[in-house]
């Protein structure tokens, strides 16, 4: 190992080593400034809303809520506070689906909205509002978030089953997703077109992608998803940091490569199939916050998932403070929001930079 | 003898690519050059070794048949440096070769940071330690690679084309150093190559492959006769035995021409 630089004389230049770890503490810092922006934004989402709360009113009902007046209370712990926390948690839940779903398939584009996964699982919500059909024996909110998660498990085991027949591309799995997208979207019109007027109202609402409807229990369940999939995704990291050097030299490395896909795609449905339940469809949260990240501190999943989870965190937490202030007097959903700030940041994203990364 | 190969059979879907491969020997401290025409097999060799392409036979490394074992098993004692290198991960060089090395071996980051410090330097690569691997060249990218083998220690090191996109400089010095290393690792080295002037210059022993099947295999001069590079290659080739030099092979003409069939030739 080459000396490291240790003085105003040694001018010599500094290892591999210290680079590395310069590189490190600067992906640590973007981490903790993208952490502190994304809180930020949270008191912010809270503190944005109608009703003549001020700031500082919102911050004293926050760390000592029995000191305020009771409609304040409410205000914040039960209407506010579950809706800017299911930003954070959805925002999260769908940007690590996304970045894992890019790693696995080796492909930009892939998402949970772009690989039919979404999809599904909207069907499958669909039925538990417009049929009241149960795939899996539950009741109330979680036979809707139960149908999702089925019908997305689903659609993910038809994108891996893809993927163990020999000769089978990853572009031709994307390309599977994408028929998959566009079969269940049929499905779906079917559902739409034989829908009541009041369920459909209901399903026209939930596809627009809202955060309106969060309550604290979806908000565990969310957190819930997340808590489960994260460590599995963490304990992964060198072998899924593997994969993106493609499959064969990911195998080389000893990394059986199938059955890493299938238990990564499984989380994904888990992750997109939560968000997607309880929140409807919210596209390109799971396509930029990746892509955000994989700018600021490359692919070692190590630094890569937890700056995805942070980006799409803050991207939905502003949306959802946007969708409360663009109009006034009107919330919009923010699946329209981010749908429309999305796309053009993200065509601009791909023209811009990084064009090599991909191929 | 560390590694011998006996009875390989291997299929790609309802294609027998490998037929039956046997007596096929590798010395630990040495290079073997496996040579051969495109679709000969080399490849598949390779991976059916590693256990990246499913293979019937034996393989024997080190006294231990390590056929049976998983891919994961086999990583831990040897490595496959495969052709298709070119990912365009948002990684840098250190980090690439990091990835490599803790894909292997369990010690504390800061031994493994080290053995890719020496990695890197050993292969002239620390001034790239943060150059993005989407933005290196063919030739700097398949030293990465390199590193990336070496850096995992393993016993048997197996290269495919690993100098097919270096200049003359990197080619030679890239061989050179692959054979110091094996001298004093005493590792088994085998590498896939089409160039013969350099299996020839740098390998000890020479197997042949030609359509899934070993054709011979021995010293580069033993091998390495006209008649055998018109057998296997259909060319025809001038070869020389420069006293205490290895052998030097001048492909002359290849026997078959393009566009012979049509009247173009």
């Amino acid at each position: 190992m080459k000396a490291t630089t240790s003085s105003a004389t040694d001018i010599r230049p500094r290892s591999t080593v210290d680079r590395y770890l310069a590189r490190q503490r600067r992906q640590r810092w973007l981490i903790a400034v993208t952490t502190v922006a994304t809180l930020t934004t949270l008191l912010i989402d809270i503190a944005t809303g109608p009703g003549p709360y001020p700031l500082s009113a919102v911050l004293h009902a926050l760390v000592l809520p029995g000191e305020v007046p009771r409609i304040l209370q409410v205000v914040v712990w039960d209407v506010r506070l579950p809706v800017a926390l299911m930003a954070i948690v959805v925002g999260a839940s769908l940007a690590i689906a996304g970045a894992e779903m890019q790693t696995l398939l080796n492909n930009p584009l892939a998402d949970p909205f772009t690989l039919g996964i979404s999809s599904a699982a909207s069907f499958g919500a669909a039925l538990a509002i417009v049929l009241g059909l149960g795939i899996v024996p539950l009741a109330g909110t979680l036979l809707v978030t139960g149908n999702a998660f089925a019908l997305a498990m689903l659609a993910s085991l038809m994108i891996w089953g893809l993927s163990r027949l020999r000769g089978v591309s990853i572009q031709t799995m994307v390309l599977m997703g994408i028929a998959i997208m566009f079969f269940f979207n049929a499905l779906l019109g079917v559902l739409q077109y034989v829908a009541s007027a009041q369920s459909l109202q209901q399903l026209v609402f939930w596809s627009l992608g809202s955060l309106s409807k969060a309550s604290w229990t979806k908000v565990g369940l969310a957190m819930l998803a997340l808590l489960v999939t994260l460590p599995v995704f963490a304990r992964s990291h060198w072998r899924l940091t593997a994969l993106r050097l493609g499959d064969v030299q990911a195998k080389a490395m000893g990394i059986d490569v199938g059955r890493l896909r299938l238990r990564m795609l499984l989380c994904c449905a888990l992750l997109s199939a939560t968000a997607v339940a309880f929140v409807g469809t919210i596209g390109f949260v799971g396509l930029v916050g990746p892509h955000i990240a994989r700018l600021l501190v490359g692919e070692d999943q190590r630094v890569f998932l937890p700056m995805s989870a942070l980006t799409g965190a803050l991207i939905l937490s502003l949306t959802s403070i946007l969708s409360k202030t663009l109009v006034p007097g009107i919330l919009l959903p923010v699946g329209i929001l981010t749908a429309l700030i999305g796309l053009p940041f993200f065509v601009s994203l791909i023209l811009r930079s990084r064009r090599e990364l991909w191929g | 003898m560390t590694l011998t190969i006996d009875r390989l059979d291997c299929r790609l879907g309802n294609r027998r690519i490998l037929h039956g491969l046997s007596g096929l020997r590798a010395r630990a401290g040495e290079i073997t050059a496996l040579i051969g025409p495109n679709g000969a097999g080399k490849s598949t060799l390779l991976k059916a070794v590693a256990g990246i392409e499913k293979a019937s036979g034996d393989i024997v490394l080190e006294n231990r048949a390590i056929g049976t074992l998983s891919i994961e098993q086999r990583a831990g004692r040897l490595y496959y440096l495969p052709q298709e290198i070119g990912s365009r991960a948002a990684l840098n060089v250190f980090e690439a070769v990091l990835l490599a090395r803790r894909t292997q071996v369990a010690e504390s980051p800061a031994e493994a940071m080290d053995a890719v410090d020496q990695a890197l330097c050993s292969l002239e690569l620390d001034s790239l330690a943060e150059r993005e691997l989407a933005v290196l060249s063919g030739g700097q990218r398949q030293r990465v690679a390199i590193a990336q083998a070496i850096v995992r220690q393993p016993r048997l090191l197996m290269l495919d084309e690993p100098t097919s996109a270096l200049d003359l400089h990197h080619q030679l010095q890239v061989l050179d150093y692959l054979q110091r290393l094996a001298r004093r690792k005493q590792l088994v080295v085998v590498i896939a190559i089409h160039d013969l002037n350099l299996a020839a210059r740098f390998a000890d022993h020479i197997w042949i492959l030609q359509s899934g099947e070993h054709i011979a295999s021995g010293a580069p001069g033993e091998v390495l006769t006209t008649e055998r590079l018109r057998q296997v290659y259909a060319i025809t080739a001038h070869v020389e035995w420069p006293v205490d030099e290895p052998p030097r092979v001048t492909p002359l003409a290849a026997i078959r021409q393009l566009g012979s069939n049509n009247g173009i030739a």
